[in-house]
């Protein structure tokens, strides 16, 4: 009996694992940055390069950090996404334009409409770096204490908004400051 | 052909190097530059160091490396910059802490768990090989039986 059953015991526990491994997202590393202060810049506005954007500016309301570029294929897909979003005014959109090239990423905008309140310019990929961007395009929260209480990697489909994003938003609008 | 190949291969071998070697004034620095960046995993392409890899982000991480090592950066300050950011993950030997634990202990717990298993099967075998007739008793209980004939 126990001849029969250690085997089939043991295929049962790696058809656990391995059913269990084939639903791990080994491209989304949780932040460590989550429920930490978000990483100060101070970085050019895309389009207005001689004024400058600082984290310290958007302290007291809650925002969405959008990292895009013009040359990153999955963010032509969630463009129109955050298009109809700012549309609802739920909440500042502050892009961060990654590594990208300002005269691209601005007939970028123009040809496919601007979601965000402000985009920042982040040319050699700093601002980026201090974020642990790795993919772009990739979504943070940010609350009224200038903490991060979210991280979205890959682009943002109307599902996340509706099923994560709004409800966070609402929450975080309802803290006090 | 062959000491074609031979020659060519030769002609080639200077250009097998780092992807992205750099150099530095001082030879400590050249060596933790090297060293850090086969430790750190490039996030893009995850299977690859950052020395390794050839993706965008494993350049901004290797000047950053660089530019740490250039302002007299410890190699804990670096390695902690990079963990505040990136997480345990970007590490390619992660600290042991609880969450990790499984990752460590684990191949030496399947190793003893081996052993284990090979010990009772070891035993089993002695077992059975002294409680077993040898092949000279069964051939004379055989003959035995014939002789006798069988009762039933």
């Amino acid at each position: 009996m126990l001849k029969y059953l250690i085997p089939l015991i043991l295929f049962i526990v790696m058809a656990v694992f391995l059913a269990l491994g084939l639903n791990l997202k080994p491209n989304e590393i949780p932040s460590p940055l989550l429920d930490k202060p978000a990483p100060v810049f101070a970085a050019p506005k895309l389009l207005a390069p001689t004024e400058k954007l600082a984290t310290a500016d958007l302290k007291g309301q809650v925002w969405l950090f959008n990292v895009w570029a013009s040359w990153c294929v999955s963010c032509r897909e969630e463009h129109p996404v955050l298009n109809e979003f700012a549309k609802q005014k739920a909440v500042t959109i502050i892009g961060l334009n990654y590594k990208d090239d300002p005269a691209a990423a601005k007939s970028w905008l123009d040809t496919l409409g601007n979601p965000y309140n402000v985009s920042i310019m982040d040319q050699d990929g700093r601002i980026g770096l201090d974020w642990g961007v790795y993919g772009v395009p990739e979504t943070f929260v940010i609350d009224k204490k200038g903490v991060v209480r979210y991280k979205h990697t890959g682009p943002v489909m109307p599902d996340d908004l509706q099923n994560v994003f709004l409800p966070l938003i609402s929450k975080l609008q309802a803290e006090a400051l | 052909m062959k000491t074609g190949l031979l020659i060519l291969f030769l002609v080639l071998s200077p250009l097998a190097q780092a992807i992205d070697s750099r150099q530095f004034a001082n030879p400590e620095q050249q060596e933790a530059y090297e060293t850090l960046t086969s430790e750190l995993r490039c996030l893009v392409c995850q299977n690859q160091t950052i020395a390794d890899s050839n993706a965008e982000l494993a350049a901004d991480l290797r000047r950053q490396v660089q530019e740490m090592l250039e302002q007299g950066k410890s190699r804990e300050q670096i390695v902690q910059f990079m963990t505040d950011r990136y997480g345990d993950f970007v590490l390619y030997k992660p600290p042991f802490k609880a969450k990790t634990s499984l990752l460590w202990i684990g191949p030496i717990a399947f190793l003893l768990l081996g052993l284990v298993a090979v010990y009772f099967v070891i035993r089993q075998r002695k077992h059975r090989a002294v409680t077993e007739p040898t092949q000279a008793e069964k051939l004379a209980k055989i003959r035995r039986i014939l002789d006798e004939g069988d009762a039933s």
